[in-house]
């Protein structure tokens, strides 16, 4: 069985971004960049079911600027056989990226897809949705556990209140969460075997799909600043503070 | 314009969260329709009509949406579709699942968790954690939203004089199927609905020590219990009691963060609260920064001693 892994470029998550001072973005100039954390996890569990033998071939996608190579070395050193990259300086949209990974399953015909829940840069938490819509595949998404059950895949899903499991005929797209597994980190001899891997680049022409962005951002802005406030001696002031300034107990 | 509200529901009852999406619904202006897909869901149908300001309840009532698959619950939206400019949903696992599903069925982007109405095309939205926050415009002629509940005031559960229609339920698309569900039923207030939550992280130490510790000041202030992820990764508690960037958006009147430190992705999800209080043994915890009321102690002194105190 094959998995197709789509993953992202987004800025590192240990970096406080910026809203830049004409408003019209966040400064990601200099800013380190990294695979999105749900996308490592991601390529850690399509690793995990190869070991396991249920995935014979893992195919990492990336669509978006040529830097987006270094990510899909990033998830060949952890385990996936070769890479595509959808080239492309557009400004890529979920709707988009998931017509554009629709064109590279209808070409790879992989048996499951599984994506990050979100992607820490937007938070838009869509694109695996969007694209099971646009194959008619079933869904299971925020995957925190997921087992190959002959033409299935058994998932068990966090949703509000708890886990729900699910069982969804393949070919399907799951969507991870931060619990399904913890990635390794790549080795140096994984590195530079990843460096010798396959990796094929398109344009979104070459696929047929076109990008244009259906959102337009006005503008971007700093969140209302929390002042920090005071600190409290003790107990007793916390309970004075509560009581009679702030009034909420 | 007309808008079209998902409802998230459990057949018997409306949830809360469906309130704070007709609330969105009715700032963008026009007709609020709600609809709702389930099985034997009568009530919450009657339910959603009760509601103020919503003119219509749509009710698709059958077998195949007994366990609100999100892939048949996306085929039943987008049957009704034609006529709406609007379709929300909340911006919960439920609404996530569905929705970005009847936006691409539909060729439509959608908006993502808004916090904001400007427009009937435009909408303030969180990005990066919540550490900015974007205004986008849409270009297309429907608009699929998912919305921050936190975000919207409660729509009035009385008041409405909704008429609820029943259209015909779509079946099983054969997609996938439920095998079995784990819900913690919870004592307390519910998270995202509390005026009152005390929080623990890492700091606890153990999941004897956070309901030892936490829960008597919990009980005494009758508040909603969180965690950061660092204490539901170690096993304090269950996953949905994560609060943060990738846990629940909270807003309560009172936040008592208890042994976390505050990263970016724990702050990302409380901190519109009115009121932080921080207690944690590091003066220079990030969380102070965002902490209205800080105290540096350990915990395991002061929490009791609040909690007797109270
Ligand atoms: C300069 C700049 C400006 C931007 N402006 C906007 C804007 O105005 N409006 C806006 O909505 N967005 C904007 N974005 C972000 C936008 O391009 C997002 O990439 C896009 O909206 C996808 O959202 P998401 O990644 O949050 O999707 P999600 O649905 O959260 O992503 C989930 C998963 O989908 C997969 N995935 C997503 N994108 C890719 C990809 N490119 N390649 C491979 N897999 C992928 C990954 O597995 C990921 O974990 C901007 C980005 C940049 C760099
Ligand atoms: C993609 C991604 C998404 C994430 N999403 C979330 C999210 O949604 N929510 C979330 O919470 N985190 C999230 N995280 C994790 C986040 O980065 C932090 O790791 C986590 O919030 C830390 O939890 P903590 O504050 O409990 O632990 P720590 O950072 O370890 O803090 C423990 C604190 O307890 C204090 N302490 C210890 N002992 C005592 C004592 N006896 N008395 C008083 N104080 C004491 C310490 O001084 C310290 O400040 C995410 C991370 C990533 C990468």
């Amino acid at each position: 069985m094959k998995v197709l892994v789509p993953v992202k470029r987004v800025v590192d998550y240990n970096v406080k971004v910026r809203v830049k001072a004409d408003n019209s973005g966040v400064d990601i100039a200099n800013v380190k960049m990294s695979m999105n954390p749900f996308c490592e996890i991601a390529v850690e569990e399509a690793v995990r079911l190869k070991e396991k033998g249920a995935v014979t071939e893992i195919v990492a996608v990336s669509a978006g600027v040529a830097q987006c190579q270094e990510t899909l070395r990033n998830a060949m050193a952890i385990g996936a056989d070769r890479g595509i990259l959808i080239e492309t300086d557009v400004e890529l949209q979920p709707l988009a990226v998931a017509k554009l990974l629709k064109a590279v399953v209808d070409r790879e015909q992989p048996q499951l897809v599984i994506l990050g829940k979100q992607a820490i840069d937007d938070d838009a938490n869509q694109t695996g949705q969007m694209l099971a819509a646009l194959l008619n595949w079933g869904q299971a998404t925020f995957a925190s556990k997921v087992e190959i059950e002959g033409n299935a895949a058994k998932v068990t899903c966090e949703v509000d209140g708890g886990l729900e499991t699910v069982s969804v005929k393949l070919p399907a797209i799951i969507t991870t969460d931060l619990r399904l597994n913890e990635p390794r980190y790549a080795t140096l001899p994984n590195i530079m075997k990843a460096k010798k891997k396959q990796l094929d680049t398109f344009k979104p022409a070459d696929l047929g799909v076109d990008v244009t962005p259906r959102l337009t951002t006005l503008k971007v802005e700093e969140p209302p600043k929390r002042k920090g406030g005071v600190k409290v001696a003790d107990v007793a002031a916390l309970i004075d503070k509560l009581k009679n300034e702030a009034k909420v107990i | 314009m007309a808008n079209l509200v998902i409802a998230e529901h459990d057949h018997g009852s409306l949830k809360a969260a469906t309130l704070n999406v007709i609330t969105a619904a009715t700032a963008i202006g026009g007709d609020v329709h709600v609809l709702v897909v389930g099985h034997n869901a009568k009530a919450a149908a009657d339910a959603a009509a009760q509601v103020a300001g919503v003119s219509k309840v749509l009710l698709a009532d059958g077998a195949a949406h007994a366990h609100q698959l999100p892939e048949n619950t996306a085929s039943q939206v987008v049957a009704v579709a034609g006529g709406y400019t609007h379709i929300l949903a909340p911006a919960t696992p439920h609404g996530k699942a569905v929705a970005p599903r009847v936006a691409a069925l539909l060729d439509k982007a959608q908006i993502s968790d808004i916090m904001k109405v400007i427009d009937a095309d435009t909408f303030m939205r969180p990005i990066y954690a919540g550490n900015a926050y974007a205004t986008v415009k849409s270009s297309d002629s429907v608009k699929v939203i998912t919305v921050r509940g936190t975000a919207f005031a409660a729509a009035a559960q009385s008041g409405g004089s909704g008429a609820v229609e029943t259209i015909a339920a779509l079946g099983d698309g054969g997609l996938s199927s439920f095998v079995s569900a784990e819900i913690v039923k919870l004592e307390r207030p519910e998270l995202t609905a509390a005026k009152i939550i005390v929080s623990g992280g890492r700091g606890l130490g153990s999941g004897e020590k956070y309901r030892e510790v936490l829960t008597p000041l919990a009980d005494k202030l009758g508040a909603a219990m969180g965690a950061s992820r660092a204490a539901v990764d170690a096993g304090y508690v269950p996953n949905d009691y994560q609060v943060g960037q990738t846990g629940k958006i909270v807003a309560p009147e009172l936040y008592i963060a208890i042994g976390m430190s505050g990263a970016i992705q724990h702050l990302a999800g409380m901190k519109d609260s009115k009121v932080i209080v921080a207690i944690n043994k590091d003066p220079d915890a990030p969380i102070f920064s965002v902490a209205d009321y800080g105290l540096v102690a350990d915990l395991f002194d002061a929490v009791p001693e609040l909690t007797a105190k109270l």
